[in-house]
């Protein structure tokens, strides 16, 4: 259990991406959606059983539990304890599959034959038809990845830290190029493999469900713009799956560090995952989202309402008439109510009680939209202001604010005043 | 208003036995004011109608739905009978009228109250089904798994295929308390049984083995720093806790605080109406 006391660092835990219906004589199978096992105390959700094959490591990355500076117990699994584990719990049901990662011993070459040998066990002998995400070994040679990759769902390389200089103070024996070339490289193979799956019908499939990475938030100084940039390029360059962000969690002292009882920063980490949701699903861009004047997202606001309450002068839209990609910007709707919207338009027009039958959360909605060129009863248009107030996550903090607004009406307080206010900087 | 009584129908609680329902309604031209089967609570005055279950009629019904409505409306009626909807039968009968009005438009009118109840209900039904996907836990019995659940709606037709494919070389029974049914996979055929009551015999070693490594991957996988029950509770509420391995302990322990709570919840109500001019 010290194998998956490490491992639990990780945060992707998803088992989606593939489809695979389940074969004669093998157990097991994969479900597009991904399948959530159970939740654990922390509200995280669990799907595979996430193991290190060990937690032995020759690096010494300064963030990590397993570092070689960490005086810790050491341990591995053997390939067959670690097939024999896995297809119990998954003939329980209590997995999906299987998340393998782990500490480099001896060689990055020699730490992926491991797994690989680990992998092949489990696919060929147990007929293991399940899902299996590996992460790759920073350093391996291609040949190994491509091995390994034709035995998983899902590879990722984990970037960690957001930027070369904070890799060099944090993980001097990781570079830019040591991530970012397995990163090309997987990328490679999986475009390369879908026309081999068009020629020939038996190829075998390389990480069928994609790749994806992770990064640390909170242990340097990189600002979430920096970040948001970085999953965009990997979205588009590398065509990646998910970028999974982690708040920090202190698990080391020293001095390059945040201080151990530092609380992890799971707000910020919050907001980085809604912004990353709207590069995803929504059409926004990142520099639409944050930019040079300000990194970093309102923590009291979400990145979407933030948005729209800087664009005022593109809102109210008739929602009767707006096109899906509009209605999408609109706080309060998402990709469902606005496919419902779409659909129901087609029999009649819509107004404000039907909205809220399709799950339109009015309580955001109502300031942005008409409905047959109406806005919602007895709704006074507030200021700009005022509107962050109403919009804001903690209302709580900002009673005091109200009451110096109605003290002082006039002139009203300005943007900035109010984004001061409520991050607390006054 | 006495000349026109009220009229209920009864049926035999199948899902064609519901279909003949609609048959007769439309057939007699009357509106039914409730529908419903031997066993759901009557009220004192009303004179129930029994409906005759006829395969050749609700046969009739079932294929106009496609013919004369659409494929997805066949689809949202067969499992809106799965649901727990509070008087689904009427429901589904009410957007059966729509949809005999109005044709396959009615898949649209999702501002209509019918159509976005029904529709709301068949959510609930197949989300709950999606989490039992994950919720379900097998006991191994040397060469038998069996799984005890207990859902709201009645899951066990749209999570059949998933563990049948799944588990394809295995035997095993899921077994749905609520409904006192059983889905039982053997031989690579599945079967939809009534089983009124199970008793399941001792588990042996290695099973006990089992469930304590995966209670201990449960508590070891949590990130202390970031606990958050909230959260946890919201993504797997408590009613599925009864037959989830892991949380055996937690069962306990939460009964425990639960009662505590109720019991200052209780002490808040009766205080409250003092208060009160």
């Amino acid at each position: 259990m010290i194998l998956s006391d490490s491992a639990k660092y990780d945060v992707a835990c998803t088992s989606s991406g593939v489809d695979r219906r389940g074969k004669q004589g093998s157990i097991g199978s994969a479900a597009n959606a991904g399948i959530c096992h159970s939740f654990a105390a922390d509200g995280r959700c669990i799907s595979l059983l996430k193991v290190l094959m060990t937690n032995i490591c020759i690096y010494d990355c300064k963030y990590c539990i397993n570092r070689t500076s960490n005086d810790t117990k050491r341990t591995a699994f053997t390939p067959s304890e670690l097939a024999e584990l896995t297809v119990n719990f998954y003939r329980r049901n209590y997995i999906e599959g299987l998340f393998l990662s782990s500490g480099v011993i001896k060689s990055p070459n020699y730490t992926m034959e491991q797994m690989i040998k680990a992998l092949t066990l489990l696919r060929e002998v147990y007929h293991f038809n399940g899902y299996i995400h590996v992460k790759t070994i920073p350093g391996a040679d291609s040949e190994f990845v491509t091995r390994l990759g034709l035995l998983a769902d899902r590879m990722s390389v984990n970037i960690e830290l957001p930027s070369q200089e904070s890799l060099k103070l944090l993980a001097p024996n990781k570079t830019k190029d040591s991530i970012l070339r397995p990163m090309g490289f997987i990328s490679h193979k999986i475009q390369e493999n879908g026309s081999d799956l068009v020629k020939f019908r038996h190829a075998s499939k390389f990480v069928p469900a994609g790749q994806s990475t992770q990064l640390i938030v909170g242990a340097t100084p990189d600002t979430d713009h920096k970040i948001l940039i970085l999953s965009e390029g990997l979205y588009k360059k590398y065509r990646l799956k998910r970028v999974f962000y982690s708040a920090y969690i202190p698990v080391a002292e020293h001095t390059l560090l945040p201080s151990v009882d530092t609380k992890p920063p799971l707000l910020r980490e919050h907001r980085l995952y809604q912004a990353d949701w709207l590069l995803r699903f929504y059409g926004f861009e990142a520099n639409e989202l944050l930019d040079e004047q300000t990194p970093n997202f309102n923590l009291q606001v979400d990145p979407k309402c933030n948005w729209a309450i800087n664009h005022l002068e593109q809102f109210p839209i008739e929602i009767n008439k707006a096109p899906y990609e509009m209605l999408l910007r609109v706080p309060g709707i998402g990709v469902t109510s606005a496919m419902r919207i779409l659909t129901a338009r087609r029999s009649s027009l819509i107004d404000f009680d039907g909205l809220k039958k399709m799950g339109v959360v009015l309580k955001r909605a109502q300031y942005f939209i008409t409905c047959k060129g109406k806005v919602m009863n007895r709704l006074k248009i507030p200021s700009d202001s005022s509107l962050r107030t109403l919009m804001s996550d903690q209302p709580k903090l900002l009673t005091g604010f109200a009451e110096q607004l109605s003290f002082f009406p006039d002139p009203p307080m300005t943007r900035e005043e109010v984004s001061q206010c409520l991050t607390e900087q006054r | 208003m006495f000349d026109r009584a009220e009229i209920v129908y009864e049926y035999d609680g199948s899902f064609e036995g519901l279909m003949c329902c609609v048959f007769e309604s439309f057939a007699l031209k009357e509106v039914p004011s409730a529908i419903r089967t031997p066993s759901d609570q009557q009220s004192l005055f009303d004179t129930a109608k029994w409906i005759e279950t006829d395969i050749n009629k609700s046969d009739r019904v079932y294929k106009s739905i496609a013919a004369k409505i659409s494929v997805q409306a066949q689809e949202l009626v067969t499992l809106g009978f799965w649901t727990n909807a509070p008087q689904k039968e009427l429901l589904i009968y009410y957007f059966l009228r729509l949809g005999y009005t109005h044709g396959s438009k009615v898949m649209s009118m999702l501002t209509d109250d019918t159509v976005s109840t029904l529709q709301k209900a068949v959510r609930h039904l197949t989300s709950e089904s999606h989490k039992f996907k994950g919720f379900v836990r097998f006991a191994v019995y040397d060469k038998v798994m069996v799984a005890v659940i207990e859902p709201k709606n009645f899951v066990l037709p749209l999570i059949s295929d998933h563990f049948c494919d799944r588990f394809c070389n295995e035997s095993f029974m899921i077994y749905d308390k609520t409904h006192k049914m059983a889905l039982v996979y053997q031989g690579q055929e599945a079967k939809l049984i009534y089983v009124d009551e199970l008793t399941l015999p001792e588990v042996d070693k290695s099973e006990v083995e089992y469930r304590r490594l995966w209670k201990q991957f449960y508590q070891t996988i949590a990130i202390e720093e970031r606990y958050n029950p909230k959260c946890r509770m919201t993504l797997m509420p408590k009613r599925y806790w009864g037959h989830l391995t892991e949380m055996e302990e937690y069962r306990e322990l939460h009964n425990v605080s639960e009662k505590q709570r109720n019991l200052s919840k209780h002490a808040i109500r009766s205080y409250e109406p003092q208060r009160l001019p």
